[in-house]
């Protein structure tokens, strides 16, 4: 498999709004799935926010853009403020200023119910710490989900999509730290979401079983279409995205497009 | 099921301890509550069933000989409806081996006509017919409560002393009435002593020469007609047939002691459950932002999922209501049962044709309805944060707890040790709930206190009444007004060792506008066997001079001062009036009583020297022989045996004192458990990061579980005084809520009950720390330090 070869587009290269140059044919990942159409549009975000007697400055003045299909890697160091991103991307948190929009639909200044809407109609979460109910299954983890999702595919099926039908049902506690990571993300995909959010989610894995979540990460992307935007501190990861945002002390500090994308079994880190 | 409702089974199941505690505390709130309200709603039910169908009247009168035609202008008062007439005598029983002295109270019913008042009930055997027995005796129908306690079926014969003649009294029937619900005399709980006997009415009138005259009435009210007006023309009518005391329901013996009860039950029916609940709903409160606390996480992850607010607030509504639920649940199977006893209890003392136990719906309801708001409103707070907490906020660690030094600190003493210093700052971090824990603590000290209050109280008025007031042994009272060849006969009874004159007699006090009936009780001066004992047992006053010692509760009454006179109508023998001054007051528990010297009260009376009872000293052992003597005396018409009607209470109130002191006391254990396991729970799941950490540092078991189990020892030592402080507070809350202006329940509590308050409360501690200590034993050192906290 012939590894990136040509030099990455900076940060200068690109331009919010503007088309995502194509990629390179004969890549591990096809990227068919890959379209124009701007998912989010993200203008002019800050985030202000007090932790104890603290006032952090998460976001400072980040513009971007994702597009429908795409692979992004958000990478930076902790306190980059790249959770704050996910986290208005996903509604689980409105800027302090700018504007952030979902599609058609403006994030900015939605009341909590069209938050939650829409986190339920077109987000799935992946967390750090997995976040899963420990007194329920993995099968109605999941069931948890497709309860309250108005199109979502059979449970068995996104277990069986995650590899993990031997053990669905079992506890969270008996399950491993990469399984489940799967487990959340089988329920973040069960309901079909337009875009998939994972925060570090090989953050507290060692390094084979990180790298068989993000190797699922991919194939819901390739299979699905699901945008996926991925949290990480782990430079290494960025090579199986389509394109890498580098994130420091609130602001973008530049925008990498993949023109050679890699398999997760090839990252080594 | 849905997921989320699966998630909330198995927290449950996780909790259950925790579950179960506060549902037992949630269950003793709801079963004191039905029980007590249930089996008081039995008791007015059947009470209210009893008056109507025995159409119980409304005013009743005494007088000393009244002609019968009489009846006619009574019937024409204002406000009378209907009056009956009877004739009734107070005799001495003798029952076939049987020392003690009984009581009879013989009524006159004539059986060819019905009664159309106080109608009894015939429980078994025949009524009352004209036809004679053989042998002469006089038949009889017998008060339940006495048949049962002496075992008298129909057929049964025991003699009576009727006007100083011996007569066999055959008992043809066994009858209730609602005249005598209760089963006792002078608010004395007496199965075995007092019996009622309903007779033949022309053979009782010739016994008594009261042929064609009455000493009886019952009256029914018109509609509308007000009590006392009719009360007041009827007095004016009876006085000059020596009319004793007309009254109201309210005083009739019977009824009074049925209404106190129901009053009494209520308050407490009331008042103590509202306790449990406050206290279950802190502990629901404590439980639910804990989990609220420690799932914070998972309510980020189902924010995230897209679940609604109002969903997940929903889902731990969910939790309160199924502990409330289960707690619900148990109450009202509890109170049921336990009501149902309580009605057992009740029919041992107040006789009705039916009595059964019933729940109403309303209870039921009401219960529920309460129960459910408490729990709510006292967990909306923690249930609420479920919506406030931002979900983003919760993906990042809570910031450490703002902890500062303790007051105890910042007062300047700081040679304490790092443990306590931690105890310390701990509880000072979350001052209403430590002050919550402790009030919890504290309440059930006080509920313990309480519960065990009523017997001290009641062990008070009887050593108060028994052993300081009347020091004789035996009570005897004359048919009529004996003179002292009277006491020369009974100091020649055998054992008896000294004897004292009393002279009782029915007055009308006045003072301008307001009146009092009553009766002066005249004693030997300087009495040693009957004396007057104030509120704190102390001899309150020697009778001297030829003033009177008044109750100060009458003499309040009257809006007299000491030095002032009253007037004084005496409404028997030769009706005089005349004034006496008021020497003295004396506070005394129960009663409007007034004293004299009895001399001073014969010279007023003009009367001679008389007496209408004799109070007897007995040598130990030879009271029964005495009695047995006592009954070749012709004149004597009754006697009263102190130890007998001791004893005779003793069966019915002390085991119902002892059943309702051990239910508060279970009830107060549950909530002293239900608060502290499940404050130390807590503390331990708070801290079990804090506390792993300490043991990887090198602190041994010991001192680890001492650091949350000081906290709770802390909290324990703080609420057991106060709960004493509170119980007191709460006895004598009770005790002015019950004292009425006939009676003063005192307030006193012996150390006793302060110490088996104590022990039972620090009981409950030590078990449910060593619960948690075996918690801490258990503490997996690795695993904590894993968890993120």
């Amino acid at each position: 498999m012939p590894t990136s070869a040509s030099a990455p587009f900076l940060i200068a290269d690109y331009a919010p709004g503007k088309a995502v140059p194509p990629k390179v044919a004969g890549q591990t990942m096809p990227i068919a799935s890959l379209s124009s159409e701007v998912v989010f549009s993200g203008h002019g975000l800050c985030k202000v926010y007090r932790s104890g007697e603290v006032e952090v400055h998460a976001l400072r003045d980040v513009d971007l853009d994702i597009c429908r299909g795409e692979f992004v890697v958000l990478l930076g160091a902790s306190g980059s403020g790249k959770s704050t991103l996910l986290n208005i991307l996903g509604g689980l948190d409105l800027p302090s200023s700018g504007e952030i929009r979902f599609g058609d639909q403006v994030l900015t200044g939605a009341s909590d119910s069209e938050l939650t809407t829409y986190r339920r109609e077109h987000v799935g979460f992946v967390f750090q710490f997995y976040n899963l109910i420990p007194s329920l299954t993995v099968r109605e983890n999941l069931a948890l989900v497709t309860d309250i999702a108005s199109n979502p595919m059979p449970v068995d099926q996104a277990i069986e999509l995650v590899g993990l039908t031997p053990r669905r049902d079992h506890f969270p506690a008996q399950l491993s730290g990469g399984e489940q990571q799967r487990v959340a993300i089988a329920r973040a995909i069960v309901k079909r979401p337009d875009v998939l959010l994972c925060d570090e989610p090989t953050g507290a894995l060692d390094y084979v079983t990180g790298k068989l979540v993000l190797e699922v990460i991919a194939k819901i992307n390739v299979e699905l279409g699901t945008t996926a935007i991925v949290i990480t501190h782990n430079a290494a990861i960025a090579g199986m995205a389509d394109r890498v945002i580098y994130l420091a002390d609130g602001r973008i500090q530049k925008v990498e497009i993949n023109m050679h994308k890699v398999s997760p079994s090839e990252l080594s880190w | 099921m849905k997921a989320l409702d699966r998630k909330l089974l198995r927290d449950l199941r996780l909790m259950w301890s925790q579950v179960l505690t506060i549902a037992l505390v949630v269950a003793s709130g709801v079963g004191g509550f039905i029980t007590t309200l249930s089996a008081v709603d039995s008791l007015e039910l059947a009470r209210d069933r009893f008056y109507a169908t025995g159409h119980f009247a409304d005013v009743f009168a005494s007088v000393k000989r009244a002609p019968n035609a009489l009846t006619q202008t009574l019937l024409a008062l204002a406000g009378v409806a209907d009056v009956q007439t009877t004739v009734e005598q107070f005799v001495r029983v003798d029952l076939p081996g049987v020392a003690d002295p009984v009581i009879g109270q013989l009524i006159g019913v004539d059986p060819q006509i019905p009664t159309r008042m106080n109608r009894l009930t015939l429980r078994n055997g025949q009524a009352l017919s004209t036809t004679a027995l053989k042998n002469q005796a006089i038949p009889a129908l017998v008060s339940a409560a006495f048949a049962d306690a002496r075992r008298l079926v129909p057929g049964a014969q025991l003699s009576a002393l009727i006007n100083g003649k011996r007569r066999t009294l055959e008992i043809t029937g066994i009858a209730l009435s609602p005249e005598f619900i209760f089963a006792g005399q002078q608010g004395v709980p007496d199965l075995r002593g007092f019996g009622v006997f309903w007779v033949p009415r022309d053979t009782l009138a010739a016994a008594y020469d009261m042929d064609g005259a009455f000493n009886h009435i019952a009256v029914k009210l018109a509609p509308g007609a007000s009590e006392g007006d009719v009360i007041a023309r009827l007095s004016a009518q009876l006085s000059r047939y020596g009319g004793r005391e007309a009254h109201g329901r309210k005083d009739q013996g019977s009824h009074a002691i049925l209404d106190s009860e129901i009053k009494q039950q209520r308050l407490l029916g009331t008042f103590l459950p509202s306790i449990f609940l406050a206290v279950a709903a802190f502990l629901l409160n404590v439980v639910v932002s804990r989990l609220v606390a420690t799932q914070r996480e998972q309510i980020a992850a189902l924010k995230a999922l897209g679940y609604p607010n109002w969903t997940i607030a929903v889902h731990y509504l969910k939790l309160v209501l199924v502990i409330v639920a289960l707690g619900l649940v148990l109450g009202v199977l509890l109170g049921h049962w336990l009501g149902t006893q309580f009605v057992g209890l009740y029919a041992q003392s107040f006789y009705f044709p039916n009595f059964e136990h019933t729940v109403a719906p309303w209870l039921l309801a009401v219960s529920i309805g309460i129960t459910v708001a408490t729990a709510v409103l006292g967990t909306l707070n923690a249930i609420l944060a479920t919506v406030r907490l931002a979900p983003a906020e919760a993906m990042r660690p809570a910031a450490p707890g703002r902890y500062r030094r303790t007051a105890v600190e910042r007062l300047g003493i700081t040679r304490i040790s790092p443990a306590l210093r931690m105890i310390l700052r701990n509880m000072e971090r979350r001052p209403l709930r430590t002050a919550l824990s402790i009030g919890g603590v504290a309440a059930s000290v006080a509920i313990v206190v309480m519960g065990n209050y009523l017997k001290d109280a009641i062990d008070y008025i009887v050593d108060a009444q028994f052993s300081v007031a009347l020091r004789s042994d035996v009570v005897v009272w004359m048919a009529e007004p004996a003179g002292d060849s009277a006491r020369y006969e009974l100091a020649r009874l055998p054992g008896v060792t000294a004897v004292e004159s009393g002279r009782d007699v029915a007055v009308r006090f006045v003072n301008g506008h307001i009146s009092q009936r009553g009766a002066i009780q005249g004693f030997a001066r300087n009495s040693d066997l009957r004396r007057i004992v104030d509120l704190d047992k102390r001899v309150a006053s020697r009778l001297e001079g030829d003033g009177l010692v008044m109750a100060d509760r009458l003499a309040d009454k009257l809006g007299l001062r000491i030095g002032q006179t009253v007037r004084v109508e005496v409404l028997e023998g030769t009706q005089r009036t005349v004034f006496v001054p008021l020497t003295a007051t004396v506070r005394e528990m129960m009663g409007l009583s007034a004293y004299m010297e009895r001399r001073a009260l014969n010279a007023l009376l003009q009367e001679g020297d008389l007496s209408t009872q004799f109070a007897l000293a007995i040598e130990r052992g030879r009271e029964a022989d005495m009695l047995q003597a006592s009954k070749q005396l012709p004149r004597v018409a009754g006697a009263f045996s102190k130890a007998t009607v001791l004893r005779n209470m003793q069966e019915v109130s002390a085991r119902n004192i002892r059943i309702m002191s051990a239910v508060l006391t279970i009830f107060a254990v549950v909530i002293a458990v239900g608060v502290v396991y499940n404050n130390a729970r807590i503390a331990l799941a708070e801290r079990t990061w804090e506390l792993a950490s300490l043991r990887v540092l090198g602190f041994t078991r010991t001192e680890v579980s001492g650091l949350l189990l000081g906290e709770m020892a802390i909290g324990i030592a703080i609420a057991l005084p106060l709960g004493m402080v509170l119980g007191y507070g709460l006895v004598h809350l009770v005790s002015v809520a019950i004292s009425s202006d006939q009676f003063m329940l005192p307030v006193v509590i012996e150390p006793a009950t302060y110490a088996w308050a104590g022990i039972a409360v620090l009981m409950a501690g030590v078990a449910s720390a060593l619960v948690v200590r075996r918690r801490i034993d258990q503490l997996d050192m690795v695993a904590a330090l894993k968890t993120r906290e």
